[in-house]
């Protein structure tokens, strides 16, 4: 079988996968085995051969398609003539991109905040309690399904239907198909169509996010909660210390380092959504974000030079946070 | 990327076609499925494929968005080509066509050929330098069975790309036989009648008109449709004015699309015209396009603008019957009087990315009659028609469903004045972009002024 | 899925959390909240996050015609259910059938978790354990290659795909989430790494052992649980990825099940008996894997990012 060619059965498929896992140990062997000989001859280029093939790959994959996206940010939509930073003043005097980035700046300051704080109190309100990990996975389940998945799940609680003012005699309300719109009807109100008015759209896509990231949190932050000294917590209950200032002066300090982890990396997750934009509501009804707009200019409106200066924008907005967790690596690393 | 998304049928169609669906499942593997995907149906007579000489071990790669079951039909109507050749014909498609095969090409992995939906992207494919001119027999068969109009669509500065292959009538209302007769409704012949109708339905106290235009990134585009159809019928508007309006010679926010929208706004934003069977004006940013007219038959909605191939979108399991005496078939939008017979449409057309010899036979196979005939006769027996082409070679005789016959009675009138979808030719980042998502926010709430000034803003400065 | 950015924290794999005798300080602020509220409380949260899943889960037992026309909740007062949907997406022939795009998402997931964590462990070794010059300025320079949003590098990567001859394979995925999955693996790999003690592998070293042995016999075994956590991750990010495999997939012999189900939401709007069951047959696999391995997945995270 030729590797460059797709096997189109099962057995062939798995066959491939099986040469590639091969393959790629192979190269992996190759490397310790030129490694094993330079440290027998005493080089001392060992280190680079361990690094080859990282290097290499991120080289390729990464920094080269980053740099390649910046230069392309400061061309036409056609790519062919320089114009400065131009794509950069249309996104900021656009009406439409600005609420394309307003759009990501509450995705980014509400989703980790909320799913952070959720996570936090289920992971004080089930610890120690019988059934505690049953109840962890029920919080973390949504974080092993797909964007795609995830979207279909929530149609089915943010699905609209008619709701008819005046009844005629002997005609009945159409049901409704969405769980929310329901307990809506239940409770005497009149259906809405959540995904439609901008800007609160936005916030009920955020909370699918939020239903997807408050398991990471949690699971993180429950496994924090219990790496804290016992005697910590024994000599404060000793001294008569109340739940909240327990909570309030040693818990909380204590897991801070996780928080802000926590915090940092459902931010940067949100920074790059895409797929839950994308299959449920496509970016209309001003609920796009920089992500799914970058996707749409370059790929459908014809506008790369706009998607590029997107894409850069994007990577500004992480800087930040990577900037920060770098100082407290390196902080760490200090001690 | 329209008239590809606008060809997705509901789920309904696949009940009963089992066997084409295996053999969509073989043929999309790559292989052509060899024998038996060939149904034995078309009688070939090698004689017309003599001029294309042995290509046999030859492969020619076809890449498009048209998915199951309406894929079958076209690599159905390429095995008389491959049996008398001996050329394989692979078909390979999915639903993300339009992205995909930008991307495609501009990485330099695009097929051999590609059966794209819009003029506006075959430009922008054509802008890479990829895309190759078609040859001059190509040209030759359009001349003859397409004509002008038709050409110029598959024409980028000057040099002839790509022949039409389907296409589509969109300026059709859907509405149901029965109840029209019942109630003594008349198929209405102009525009004014069409406005007294909705006003006599709405009178009843039944909503008149469904619509959505509900299509993920797309949505929006039933909308511009319909602005379309209307810039061709009001009053200053025509096919000239269109024409100048679809190539930015007059502005977007000028008098005559503003009067064009307004006249869409008509029905579309009057809230008792709409939305018959799902709920208020906003409804219709929400409701998919394929369910829009599913209550045509049920009697739950009386009128319904969408293309011809709305046809296929209705379930299969007996309940429609798609006639001129059934509960589902369309009438056409009438014009300003009854002597006006501007026709909005659609196509796709045959790019090609490669100028090999059996590649560039296979797109003169494509190009004529012939080939059209096999694949109108390939659809009728798959997938129960749904398939034309503005080809003039096509026979009806071919053709099994009512709704297409009619369109190509349409499209094949005399007194007929064809305009290609607008949209699909304007620029991507209006066609395909600003004017969706304005006419999105317009259905929601935004002014007809605010809209298009929106758009023209949009329009790309060169 | 977002992408994991864990700092390093000093804390060995050995000595996490676990149960420990006294209170935890969770505890007791539980403990100290009248329990009943706090327990009500818990089940609240847990039922809100549970009900939309388990209404797709009844979803997909549902004729097509009752999901069009009530809600799923209807089943508790008139129940009717079917396994049709489920005979569809996995029994029937043609694009519906998701069975060809379970298996190509198994072939597609396998080298794509394992291949990173390979590759990853060597540099991760040599920046933990090995000297040479640029070392701090090249680890940082790889973590923060975490800020490129994979979209900008479709491109790219598929001009080189093409020009490799590998485009339309498996190969392009494999190495494209390979490639993505580096920063961070270096990265979690690397904090593992640092915090087994230094005194073992100077003594592994006086004794004569190379880098080659110590990586080995040394490093691996005691790596274990980052494998472990950080191959889990891996596992959820590429099976449930979606724009990797539209891009460098495009064609149905290779495409994942997510691009399958994504083509079946597009092209049926409304099929919603497909959706739903085509949408539990895909997150099937990674609950249960998750829910089967999540011990080490939160030991692995933890040993990078807690500082008790």
């Amino acid at each position: 079988m030729h590797l460059a060619v797709a096997a189109t059965t099962t057995g062939g498929k798995l066959l491939t996968m099986v040469i590639a896992l091969l393959a790629f140990a192979a190269v992996v062997g190759i490397i310790l085995f030129l490694a094993g000989l330079a440290e027998r001859r005493g080089r001392r280029q060992t280190a680079w051969l361990f690094l080859a093939p990282t290097l290499v790959l991120l080289l390729v994959g990464l920094v080269y398609p980053a740099g390649r996206t910046v230069v392309r940010s400061l061309y036409d939509a056609a790519g062919s003539q320089f114009i400065g930073l131009h794509n950069y003043l249309t996104i900021f005097s656009s009406d439409e991109q600005l609420v394309v980035l307003r759009n990501t700046v509450l995705w980014v300051l509400v989703t980790p905040f909320v799913a952070t704080v959720i996570g936090l109190i289920y992971a004080i309100l089930v610890d120690g309690a019988r059934g505690e990990s049953f109840a962890k996975a029920l919080i973390f389940l949504p974080m092993a399904i797909s964007f795609v998945g995830a979207s279909i799940i929530w149609k089915f609680v943010y699905e609209y239907r008619d709701h008819i003012e005046n009844l005629l005699p002997g005609q009945q309300q159409i049901p409704q198909i969405g769980l929310l719109n329901q307990v809506i009807v239940w409770l005497g109100g009149k259906p809405q169509q959540f995904l439609i008015d901008s800007p609160w759209n936005t916030f009920f896509l955020i909370v699918v996010m939020i239903w997807i990231q408050a398991g990471f949190a949690m699971t993180i932050l429950s496994a924090s909660i219990k790496a804290i000294p016992a005697e910590m917590t024994e000599a404060a209950r000793l001294d008569g210390v109340g739940a909240f200032e327990m909570f309030r002066f040693i818990t909380l300090p204590a897991i801070r380092p996780t928080v802000v982890v926590v915090l940092t990396t459902i931010a940067i997750g949100c920074l790059k959504v895409f797929d839950i934009i994308r299959t449920m509501t496509g970016g209309s009804f001003g609920t796009s974000v920089v992500a799914n707009e970058f996707y749409t200019q370059s790929f459908s409106a014809g506008n790369q030079g706009l998607g590029a200066a997107l894409a850069v924008l994007l990577f500004i907005l992480v800087v930040p946070i990577i900037v920060y967790n770098v100082r407290q690596l390196r902080a760490s690393e200090g001690r | 990327m329209t008239s590809i998304r606008r060809h997705r049928r509901s789920a309904v169609i696949a009940g009963g076609l089992g066997v084409a669906l295996a053999l969509a499942a073989c043929s999309s593997g790559g292989d052509s499925g060899g024998e038996e995907s060939s149904s034995g149906s078309t009688t070939t007579d090698c004689a017309d494929f003599e001029s294309y000489g042995d290509l046999t071990g030859k492969t020619v790669t076809v890449y498009s968005g048209i998915v199951a079951p309406e894929d079958q039909p076209y690599v159905e109507s390429y095995q008389p080509f491959e049996d008398c050749t001996g050329a394989t014909v692979e078909y390979t498609s999915d639903k993300n066509f339009e992205q995909q095969i930008l991307v495609q090409a501009q990485a330099g992995s695009a097929p051999d050929i590609a059966i794209v939906p819009q003029p506006g992207l075959l430009q922008q494919l054509v802008a890479t330098g990829k895309a190759v001119a078609a040859p001059d027999e190509v040209a030759a068969n359009v001349d003859e069975f397409w004509g002008e109009d038709w050409k110029a669509y598959g024409t980028v500065d000057g040099t002839f790309y790509a022949a039409p292959s389907g296409a589509s009538v969109k300026s059709l209302v859907w509405y149901n036989p029965q109840i029209f007769e019942a109630n003594g409704w008349e198929v209405p012949t102009t525009l004014d009648e069409l406005a007294d109708l909705t006003a006599t339905i709405a009178e009843s106290g039944q909503k008149p008109w469904c619509a959505g235009i509900a299509s993920g990134e797309a949505t929006g585009w039933p909308i511009t449709d319909w602005m379309e159809d209307m810039v061709l019928r009001v009053s200053d508007g025509g096919p000239d004015v269109y024409d100048q309006w679809v190539n930015h010679e007059i502005a977007f926010n000028s008098e005559v699309p503003t009067a064009a929208l307004d006249a869409v706004g008509d029905y579309l934003k009057n809230p008792d015209y709409v939305n018959a069977g799902f709920g208020d004006v906003n409804s219709i940013a929400t409701t998919t396009f394929q369910d829009a007219g599913l209550g045509i038959p049920q009697g739950t909605c009386f009128l319904h603008r969408m293309a011809s191939f709305y046809a296929s979108n209705f379930p299969t399991d007996g309940s429609v019957t798609v006639a001129e005496d059934g509960n589902a078939y369309a009438f056409y939008l009438p014009g300003e009087t009854a002597d006006d017979k501007p026709v909005l449409g659609a196509g796709e057309f045959n790019l090609a990315f490669s100028d090999r010899p059996e590649v560039q036979a296979f797109q003169t196979y494509l190009s004529t009659d012939l080939w059209a005939n096999t694949k109108a006769k390939a659809s009728s027996e798959i997938t129960s028609g749904g398939w034309i082409s503005a080809n003039k070679g096509l026979d009806e005789a071919n053709l099994v469903n009512p709704i297409d016959k009619l369109s190509v009675e349409i499209l094949q009138d005399p007194n007929t004045v064809f305009r290609f979808d607008g949209s699909d030719q304007m620029p991507a980042a209006v066609g395909s972009n600003a004017f969706w998502k304005q006419a999105t926010n317009w259905i929601t709430g935004q002014s007809t002024a605010d809209t298009l000034d929106k758009i023209e803003a949009a329009w790309p400065a060169s | 899925m977002a992408q994991l950015s864990v700092p390093v924290v000093a804390d060995t794999p050995d000595t996490l959390p676990g149960r420990r005798r006294g209170r935890s300080a969770a505890e007791t602020a539980r403990k100290r909240l009248t329990s009943p509220w706090a327990s009500l409380a818990a089940v609240v949260l847990a039922v809100l996050w549970t009900l939309p899943t388990f209404g797709l889960f009844v979803t997909s037992f549902r004729p097509e015609a009752d999901i069009k026309n009530s809600g799923w909740w209807t089943v508790f007062t008139d129940p009717t259910f079917t396994l049709d949907n489920y005979r569809t997406v996995l029994g029937s022939t043609g694009q519906d059938n998701l069975a060809p795009y379970f298996i190509n998402s198994i072939a597609i997931t396998l080298p794509a978790v394992i291949a990173p964590i390979l590759i990853a462990a060597l540099a991760a070794y040599a920046f933990a354990w090995m000297r040479f010059p640029g070392k701090n300025t090249l680890f940082v320079a790889v973590f923060a290659l975490q800020v490129v949003p994979l979209q900008v590098t479709l491109l790219p990567l598929l001009e080189l795909w093409v020009d490799l001859g590998i485009n339309r394979t498996f190969w392009p995925i494999w190495l494209a989430h390979t490639m993505f999955a580096l920063p961070l693996a270096v990265f979690l790999l690397h904090n593992f790494m640092r915090e087994i003690p230094g005194e073992l592998i100077e003594a592994a070293r006086v004794d004569g052992a190379g880098h080659v042995t110590v990586f080995f016999r040394l490093m691996l075994p005691m790596l274990k649980p980052a494998l472990a956590a950080f191959g889990i991750y891996q596992f959820l990010w590429v099976w449930n990825d979606l724009l990797v495999g539209l891009t460098f997939g495009g064609q149905p012999n290779v495409n994942p099940l997510t691009v399958a189900l994504f083509n079946l939401t597009g092209t049926r709007g409304t099929a919603w008996h497909l959706l739903s069951a085509g949408a539990f047959v895909s997150i099937i696999v990674p609950v249960v894997v998750f829910v089967a391995l999540q011990r080490y997945f939160v030991r692995g995270l933890l040993a990078g990012s807690v500082k008790g």
